[in-house]
C-alpha cells in the first residue's frame, strides 16, 4: 500500500490531463543516477518481456529497479496506472556528441486513441544543459490523432518545453504526447532512460483525491476574466501553439478525460459539453 | 550564369486567415547557406504570416477549408492551417 503522501494530488492530475506530461525536477538522489549511468556505460541493464509485471522486473541489485522502486516515483505510477502496471518496454537513448540534426518530431508507437491511456517515464540521470539537447515535449499534444512520424515536418512550436534539467530529473509523458529528442551540439553523450507502463486496472480515482472539495466542478461565469487556478481553470488554460478553434476543442477532450478519471460524468468546464448535451425531449403542455 | 535555389518556410497560423498569428514554424533552405532541424528554436521567425509577406516570402499553399467528416467534428489532429511560402535566392 502506498502512503498517501506519495500519490498525486487533483491538481497535478488536471494538469497531466491538460498538458500530457508531469515534471519532477532532481526527484532521484545521486547515489542511484551515478549507479544508472555506470550500468548504461556497461551494458548491464536488462530489458523485460513486454507484459511482464513491473513487480517482477529489475531485481535487486539493479539502480534501475532502485529508481523505480523509490516512494514518490510508486506513487506517481500508481496515480496514473494503477498498482503493479505491466512492463511494456524499456529504451535507453543515447544522442551522440556533436550531431547533425534532431530527432524528427513524433508520436511513440503507433496511433493510439483509447482514453485509458499508458505512461512514459523519461529518466535523465545527468544534468542536461539546453545546448545538450534534452527531450523536446510539446505540452498539450497528447489528443491529437497523429501516427508516430506523420508529425516529423513540423519543427518548432511556441511554447515547446525543451528539457534542460539537473541529474534525477523524471519526465511522465502519457502515450500520445508529440515529442522528440534534440540535436546535442556538446562534445559528451547525452543519455535518457525511458520505460512505457500500461494500467491493469481502470484508472479510476487512483490519486489522492482529499482536494476534490465539493465546489470544484460548479458552473462557473463564462468569460468573466477571472484570474482562478482551480481544476476547471488548470483544464481550460489554452497552449500557445493552439489554433484558434482547435483550442476550444482540446478543452473538451480534457473534460472527457476528467469524466473518465473521475467517474463524475456531468463534470464541465466553461460549459463546452453541457451545452452540447443539452437536448431537451419534455414538452410544453399548452393551457 | 547564376543557378536559382529555394528556400522552404511553414508557417501554421492560428487561424485560416494569412495575417493570423503563427504558432508553429518549418524551415528548409535549398541555398544550403542555413540548417534547420527540430527544436532549434524558440521564437518564430515572424509573428504573422502577413510578416513573412512583407519581408518577401511568397505564398505557394493556403491551407484548404474542409468540413469535418461527419463523427470528426471533435476531434484534433494536424495543424489545421498550414501555409507554405517560398524564397527563390541565387547561389554560385
Amino acid at each position: 500500500m502506498i502512503d498517501k503522501q506519495y500519490l498525486l494530488t487533483s491538481r497535478q492530475m488536471a494538469e497531466f490531463v491538460a498538458r500530457g506530461f508531469l515534471r519532477f525536477d532532481q526527484l532521484v538522489p545521486d547515489d542511484i543516477n551515478q549507479a544508472v549511468m555506470e550500468a548504461i556505460d556497461t551494458g548491464t541493464i536488462r530489458s523485460h518481456p513486454a507484459g511482464t509485471p513491473l513487480s517482477q522486473c529489475y531485481p535487486e541489485p539493479s539502480p534501475i529497479g532502485k529508481m523505480l522502486r523509490m516512494p514518490e516515483i510508486q506513487g506517481i505510477i500508481h496515480s496514473l496506472v494503477g498498482p503493479d502496471p505491466l512492463f511494456d518496454h524499456h529504451a535507453i537513448h543515447v544522442r551522440q556528441p556533436n550531431e547533425g540534426k534532431a530527432q524528427g518530431m513524433h508520436g511513440d508507437s503507433i496511433i493510439d486513441t483509447r482514453m485509458h491511456f499508458d505512461i512514459q517515464i523519461m529518466y535523465f540521470p545527468h544534468d542536461v544543459p539546453l545546448e545538450m539537447g534534452g527531450t523536446l515535449v510539446v505540452p498539450g499534444s497528447h489528443f491529437r490523432r497523429i501516427n508516430e512520424m506523420d508529425i516529423a515536418r513540423y519543427q518548432n512550436f511556441v511554447g515547446q518545453v525543451q528539457m534542460v534539467c539537473k541529474a534525477g530529473s523524471i519526465l511522465v509523458l502519457h502515450h500520445g504526447i508529440w515529442h522528440c529528442g534534440r540535436q546535442n551540439k556538446t562534445d559528451r553523450k547525452r543519455y535518457m532512460y525511458k520505460i512505457r507502463l500500461n494500467p491493469r486496472v481502470r484508472q479510476l480515482r487512483l490519486w489522492n483525491t482529499d482536494d476534490l472539495d465539493n465546489g470544484y466542478k460548479e458552473h462557473q461565469p463564462i468569460f468573466a476574466g477571472e484570474k482562478r487556478d482551480d481544476i476547471q481553470a488548470i483544464l481550460a488554460k489554452q497552449e500557445p501553439w493552439f489554433e484558434d478553434g482547435e483550442g476550444r476543442l482540446e478543452i473538451v477532450n480534457r473534460v472527457k478525460m476528467w469524466r473518465f478519471l473521475t467517474g463524475d460524468d456531468n463534470f464541465d468546464v466553461h460549459y463546452w459539453l453541457t451545452r452540447l448535451e443539452n437536448m431537451p425531449e419534455n414538452r410544453l403542455e399548452m393551457a | 550564369m547564376a543557378k536559382l535555389r529555394q528556400k522552404v518556410l511553414i508557417l501554421y497560423l492560428s487561424n485560416s486567415a494569412l495575417d493570423s498569428n503563427v504558432r508553429g514554424w518549418t524551415i528548409y533552405d535549398g541555398t544550403g547557406k542555413e540548417t534547420h532541424t527540430t527544436g532549434d528554436s524558440s521564437e518564430p521567425p515572424y509573428q504573422t504570416g502577413m510578416d513573412a509577406l512583407l519581408d518577401g516570402w511568397r505564398v505557394i499553399q493556403f491551407p484548404q477549408l474542409i468540413p469535418p467528416y461527419p463523427g470528426t467534428e471533435y476531434t484534433t489532429s494536424f495543424q489545421r492551417y498550414e501555409y507554405i511560402f517560398e524564397k527563390l535566392e541565387e547561389v554560385n
